[in-house]
């Protein structure tokens, strides 16, 4: 039988899809993904994010950053480490899935991106309930969603692959009906 | 109606999915009134009510919430694992 080699691919070409009002919407580059499931016991998978990646292991809602690194907290019992191959000893603490390709990433940026993302998203975007750095998994247009703010105008947004068009189609309609209403 | 999940904080009630009133499960195996009870029989309370919902497009916890019926009014949630504590 021939070899076989699989190769993980983003679910959408990368670049900006629309930049309108100042405000852009554009695909991120496939990235590495790692889901870390430590099971009851977390304490074992904190210490070897720390030793491995320079990681702390994040706090419901929140996200920690290393050089190159990221990490996502991702539901009751679930962490996304993001940018590097999860070193081996996290197998030792915790259930390791690879989700490279299983997730579309795009990121929301520019000063109507907020209210864009209100139209689609039930979460309250307001800086002071969601700051940057937040993250939360959330629904978006009836999609299962991951949500994490970049920065004081900037959203990064999670779909399964699966949904990305959906994702792409949502985006760009509700940012024209923002647009359209001018500088508010 | 919102809901507070112990980890995500207030969302809105489309994050969420009723799982059913939050009984005490019979012993044993043998049938009997109790298990009569427990699988068919439903109190549907003008008040406090203790319900499970799971934060299904949230972070994937089932929830053990009271709420009162009349006014929507949430008078506690927490995890259901380990029992509500």
């Amino acid at each position: 039988m021939p070899e076989l080699t699989l190769i993980a691919q983003n679910a959408l070409p990368q670049g900006v899809v629309t930049t309108l009002a100042g405000t852009r919407v554009e695909v991120l580059p496939m990235r590495r993904l790692s889901a870390l499931m430590p099971g009851p016991d977390a304490g074992p998978l904190a210490e070897a994010l720390m030793a491995q990646h320079g990681l702390g292991l994040p706090a419901p809602g929140s996200v920690e950053h290393a050089e190159q690194a990221e990490c996502l907290w991702f539901g009751i019992g679930q962490y996304l480490l993001i940018g590097p191959a999860p070193a081996p000893d996290l197998a030792e603490a915790a259930t390791l899935t690879d989700q490279s390709d299983a997730w579309a990433s795009v990121l929301l940026e520019g000063p109507r991106a907020r209210h864009v993302l209100a139209r689609l998203c039930p979460l309250d975007l307001r800086a002071r309930a969601f700051a940057p750095g937040a993250t939360a998994r959330t629904e978006l247009a009836h999609m299962g969603a991951s949500v994490t703010r970049t920065g004081p105008d900037g959203f990064r947004v999670m779909v399964f692959r699966s949904m990305a068009e959906t994702l792409l189609h949502e985006l760009r309609a509700a940012l024209e009906a923002v647009a359209a209403r001018g500088m508010v | 109606m919102r809901l507070t999940c112990p980890l995500c904080g207030e969302r809105d009630l489309r994050e969420f999915t009723y799982r059913g009133a939050a009984l005490t499960r019979p012993e044993g195996e043998t049938w009997g009134d109790d298990w009569h009870d427990y699988i068919h029989l439903r109190d549907n309370p003008a008040g406090e009510n203790r319900e499970y919902w799971a934060h299904s497009t949230g972070c994937a916890a089932v929830l053990l919430v009271t709420r009162d019926t009349r006014t929507h009014e949430v008078l506690g949630s927490a995890l259901a694992k380990g029992g509500g504590a």
